[in-house]
């Protein structure tokens, strides 16, 4: 069997205690690997989530800053809608390393990158769900006296939260599928895990990474839809 | 000037040949990094064309006849919670390495938004309109062909153009599934150093923005003049239409 040596070199992980040794070495799918070294999958996955929450969290902030400046200048919308899709083209391996000679390898190039990248998808429904709240609506809160101060977060923010949380929805998404690629810029996460080709043939690395970073996305679209019923509750009639 | 001095480095990386780092074979130039875009461009290329024929005929089809909105919302889910990364590392650990198999990873990220933004673009013609082809005595595949197509064209070619993107920037990781690509100076840093990494990441870039433009002049050039002429005249926005009913406040 030709693929055991490369298995063998692909970063120590056949270890003595390893369950079916003569598994790992024909390169099946085993379970026992899997269940004996389960422990080398927890950082990568800690390091991911810290790069999507940072990253995601620091960008809805951004954006929505952006987007509720963009809301009272209109003129601003074309300029930033193109500025953001822009940078979302760029694709994301490249990204990481052309913040390199700026930023240095690291999680910081990683989380620039990152970061960028949610503000095409959540500035772009702040803007859509504030611009979507019907006009008579908020003709009617001015005509009650409220100033637009009021009118935007007492009227305008709560009718387009269910628009922006789906924004933020889809940020965290992307966002976990393009952190695993930071391994580019020297950042950890579990892209770590499917980063040389030794490591990327060996079924079994692969299913527990794969399945690890698929299932944080989901996880992550779930929490957000939990937050966006939670903030929403006069929503819960109508089906989603 | 060490930011100045590196990004130079690059550029000439792309340019002219040099050793590589252990100074064994001869690296970049514009005929080697001319070769990886070849290869770049080909497995791109051939994964949205058949994208496009396995998605288009079946969204068509679905918008239609008005069916199945909840399997194009779902393959679309599916499509963002799956990584690019996990789905190659998959076809590369249980199908082996090379052209055929990256090309089947990078078909199955092109199919959801080709999927989706047919379906959707067929789904918001018009239903009036159909109906007046109908009275006119259109067949049922007429009214896909000449009414519906044309009038989702626009959005069609949004869904192609997102696609084309996603495979373009997936198919810089393709050289760890054995298949040379831009991404192959990228990912052997220890080939070809920081030059050329961040040479192949430039070419990269502008390659994807160079595409990312000439959809969008194809999306302009395919909007049924009726669309433009239904928008005021104007030129369709360019990226997200917003609502355009809001009123200024006295």
């Amino acid at each position: 069997m030709s693929a055991a040596p490369v298995i063998a070199q692909g970063g120590g992980f056949v270890r003595d205690r390893a369950g079916d040794a003569s598994c790992v070495a024909n390169n099946g799918f085993c379970p026992d690997w899997i269940v004996e070294n389960l422990e080398l999958y927890w950082d990568p996955l800690l390091e991911h989530v810290l790069l999507v929450v940072i990253s995601v969290g620091l960008g809805f902030a951004i954006a929505l800053g952006l987007g509720l400046i963009a809301h009272r200048q209109r003129w601003l919308v074309t300029p930033l809608t193109g500025v953001t899709s822009a940078i979302y083209t760029i694709p994301s391996p490249a990204m990481f390393l052309l913040l390199l000679p700026l930023s240095g390898r690291g999680d910081l190039t990683a989380i620039i990158a990152l970061t960028a990248y949610t503000q095409v998808i959540i500035f772009r429904n702040v803007v859509n769900g504030l611009a979507g709240v019907p006009a008579d609506i908020v003709d009617a809160a001015a005509g009650t006296g409220m100033t637009a101060n009021q009118i935007l977060f007492r009227v305008e923010m709560p009718l387009a939260l269910p628009e922006i949380l789906a924004g933020l929805r889809i940020a965290a998404a992307t966002t976990v599928g393009l952190a695993a690629l930071a391994f580019l810029a020297g950042a950890g996460g579990l892209g770590n895990r499917l980063s040389t080709s030794s490591l990327i043939v060996f079924k079994s690395n692969v299913v527990v990474a794969g399945a690890l970073v698929t299932l944080l996305a989901a996880a992550l679209d779930l929490l957000v839809l939990g937050l966006q019923r939670r903030l929403t509750p006069w929503q819960r009639a109508v089906p989603a | 000037m060490i930011i100045a001095s590196t990004v130079g480095d690059a550029f000439r990386f792309i340019f002219e040949a040099r050793e590589s780092r252990a100074g064994t074979v001869e690296v970049g130039g514009l005929g080697e990094i001319g070769d990886l875009a070849g290869n770049h461009f080909l497995v791109s290329f051939v994964a949205v064309l058949i994208a496009i024929v396995v998605a288009m005929p079946l969204a068509l089809w679905l918008g239609h006849i008005g069916r199945g909105q909840f399997i194009a919302g779902s393959v679309a889910n599916i499509g963002r919670a799956v990584p690019s990364l996990a789905i190659i590392a998959f076809f590369v650990a249980f199908l082996g390495s090379g052209f055929t198999n990256v090309c089947f990873a990078l078909i199955l990220l092109a199919i959801p938004p080709i999927l989706t933004n047919t379906y959707v673009g067929v789904r918001q013609v018009d239903r009036e309109l159909v109906d007046a082809a109908r009275g006119q005595g259109m067949s049922e595949t007429q009214l896909v062909r000449r009414i519906e197509l044309p009038l989702a064209l626009p959005t069609i070619f949004g869904g192609i153009r997102l696609a084309a993107v996603a495979v373009l920037a997936t198919a810089i990781i393709a050289p760890l599934a054995g298949y040379e690509t831009l991404g192959t100076p990228i990912i052997s840093f220890n080939v070809y150093g920081t030059a050329g990494q961040l040479g192949a990441a430039i070419v990269v870039a502008v390659l994807t923005l160079a595409t990312d433009a000439g959809f969008a002049a194809v999306q302009r050039l395919t909007t049924p003049k009726g669309l433009k002429i239904a928008r005021g005249g104007r030129r369709p926005p360019r990226y997200w239409p917003l609502p355009t009913r809001r009123v200024q406040i006295p």
